[in-house]
């Protein structure tokens, strides 16, 4: 049985004409183990799918099914069974590393027995044991990051709901969540994961849904769905005369895209392309595989989204 | 949608760990915290009870600085509970998100309002006791009648820190509590019978005053300090317990409305 389903979900918010939908019909399943992406640019509706799933709004139609609990009328069961790590740092600045895990368990209404027994494999997890004691204010960004992640464990739960977990955050500490992560998964834990890094939802994500104006676009694997969507490979080439050379060479890519001196070029076979560019002078070009950025583009658009 | 919104605020023991926290948190400041609370009353009873006092002799057979100190504490617990339940709830709210942290866990948010409601109660009564105990410095309110008291202070607590709750709804920024404190608490504090008796005042304000809150408190607490017994205990009460139950619920739809769209 799937740990997540969600079915023809609507949402829109306001009244009379400022009335405007936020999700239009969505529908997708967890399985049971699986990392599953949201991805999708601001004002997608990532957030309010989140929040929707959890119980914390309402939706106009359609139905959710959390941890084998009904949306909204159960939630307070589901959350039990449910760990959330949110977009905004939202730690107690008032309380210790420890007593933000202690006094969070208790919402739980986990016993403080239990809540020792499970303290310092949290701490150990998110590698604070020696920042036990410490003021919030006294952690880096990427120490805060963890200590939210080991207080959406504090519960052990079966599902993280974790809305852009790396948002902010340096390398190192981007690639110490990514390695907790996997060793949750490793596990057996169930992930949603939102973000607008193509790089990480491609290594974390077994499968990933590309979601736009509230509406599907997209699903699948990433391999998968690069596949499917787009060219395999893609040859980059930069500088101020790069539309002008793509304008005599139409017929050596399958599709070009332009962002300012940038010209995107789209093909299977791009040894024509290359052969082309060797012979340019005040060019420079970058070939590499087709990833998923360059299927999100392509589905989204390159235009700003604010 | 609207009629989730308006229905009555659940009840549920969850919302103690709640609770806890906000205790937790205070216990850390809890001695500056009180000083705090009992320094702006201690203040008023040394420079009018004594300054004018010294003027008045008494009011109603009563010295002044009794009859002041009595309705000061009432008005202490009122301003303890509306700053806990204004300042600090906002900041949990919508500064530090620690509501949002909350909702994610089993919790409702009409549990979060309860045990902010309860703890902004509970905050005000221990200062209001620890001003009582000041008071029995001064050899005021040493009478078995001030046993009634407390439980008292905890009602009051709880009538304006529902009332707060509102206006923590509704707010934008902190600014916002100024126009609360300057335009309803304090025109309020001077109709009520704290510093004169509500008698010196033209019927008509009178009148007015026989529905304020803080007149019920002065009127239940004030004979209870000097060794009396209230004369319309059980309509200051209830006035006492409408006004709560009322702003309760105002409170949780509308902090409903403000979270959980």
């Amino acid at each position: 049985m799937s740990i997540l389903t969600v079915q023809d979900l609507h949402k829109s918010y306001g009244d009379g004409d400022s009335r405007h939908s936020v999700i239009r019909g969505l529908s997708f399943s967890l399985k049971r183990g699986e990392c599953y992406g949201l991805l999708g640019p601001n004002g997608a509706g990532k957030t309010t799918t989140l929040k929707l799933c959890l119980g914390l709004t309402e939706a106009d139609s359609g139905s959710i099914s959390l941890a084998g609990y009904a949306i909204p009328e159960q939630a307070r069961l589901a959350r039990m069974r449910i760990g959330v790590v949110p977009q905004i740092d939202s730690l107690d600045p008032d309380f210790s590393v420890e007593e933000n895990l202690l006094v969070y368990g208790r919402y739980f209404g986990m016993s403080h027995a239990e809540l020792l027994a499970r303290l310092d494999w949290l701490l150990e997890f998110s590698s604070l044991t020696a920042k036990r004691t410490a003021r919030i204010g006294e952690l880096s960004g990427g120490m805060k990051r963890r200590l939210t992640l080991a207080r959406a464990l504090v519960n052990d739960p079966d599902l993280i709901f974790m809305d852009e977990p790396t948002t902010g955050l340096d390398p190192q500490a981007r690639h110490m969540i990514w390695e907790r992560l996997k060793t949750l998964l490793a596990a057996g834990k169930t992930i949603l994961l939102t973000t607008h890094f193509m790089d990480e939802a491609e290594r974390l994500c077994n499968r990933l849904a590309v979601i736009d104006h509230g509406k599907m676009i997209a699903e699948g694997e990433p391999h998968e769905l690069i596949a499917r969507h787009i060219e395999s490979q893609v040859v980059e080439v930069y500088g101020d005369k790069a539309v002008a050379w793509s304008e005599g060479v139409t017929d050596l890519a399958d599709r070009f895209e332009r962002s300012g001196e940038t010209v995107f070029c789209y093909t299977h076979h791009p040894d024509l392309l290359l052969q082309n560019l060797a012979g340019m002078t005040g060019l420079r070009y970058l070939h590499r595989p087709a990833n998923l950025e360059d299927l999100f583009l392509k589905l989204t658009g390159r235009e700003m989204r604010d | 949608m609207n009629t989730l919104i308006y229905r009555p605020p659940g009840f549920s023991l969850r919302f103690i760990p709640v609770w806890r926290r906000n205790l937790l948190v205070w216990r850390k400041l809890a001695v500056a915290s009180v000083i705090g609370n009992i320094a702006e009353p201690l203040i008023t009873l040394v420079a009018f009870g004594y300054g004018l006092g010294s003027m008045l002799q008494n009011i109603n057979g009563i010295p002044y600085i009794e009859f002041l100190a009595s309705g000061s504490i009432c008005l202490s617990v009122m301003m303890a509970s509306s700053f806990e339940a204004l300042y600090s709830a906002f900041s949990r709210m919508h500064v530090q998100k620690t509501w949002e942290s909350l909702l994610n866990t089993p919790l409702e948010l009409d549990d979060i309002v309860l045990a902010e409601m309860l703890w902004a109660a509970s905050k005000s009564m221990i200062s209001g006791l620890a001003i009582l105990l000041v008071l029995f410095g001064l050899g005021i309110g040493l009478h078995t009648s001030t046993l009634l008291v407390p439980p008292l202070l905890f009602l009051i607590g709880m009538c304006f820190a529902s009332i707060a709750l509102i206006v923590n709804a509704i707010a934008k920024a902190y600014d916002f509590f100024t126009y609360y404190f300057t335009l309803i608490l304090t025109p309020m504090t001077f109709l009520s019978g704290v510093y004169y008796p509500v008698t010196q005042m033209p019927a008509w304000l009178q009148a007015i005053a026989e529905y304020l809150p803080l007149s019920a408190a002065v009127n239940l607490v004030r004979p209870l300090l000097l060794g009396q017994y209230p004369e319309h205990p059980l309509r200051n009460v209830m006035l006492l317990t409408s006004y709560c139950v009322l702003a309760f619920y105002l409170a949780t739809v509308l902090t409903r409305r403000r979270l959980l769209k």
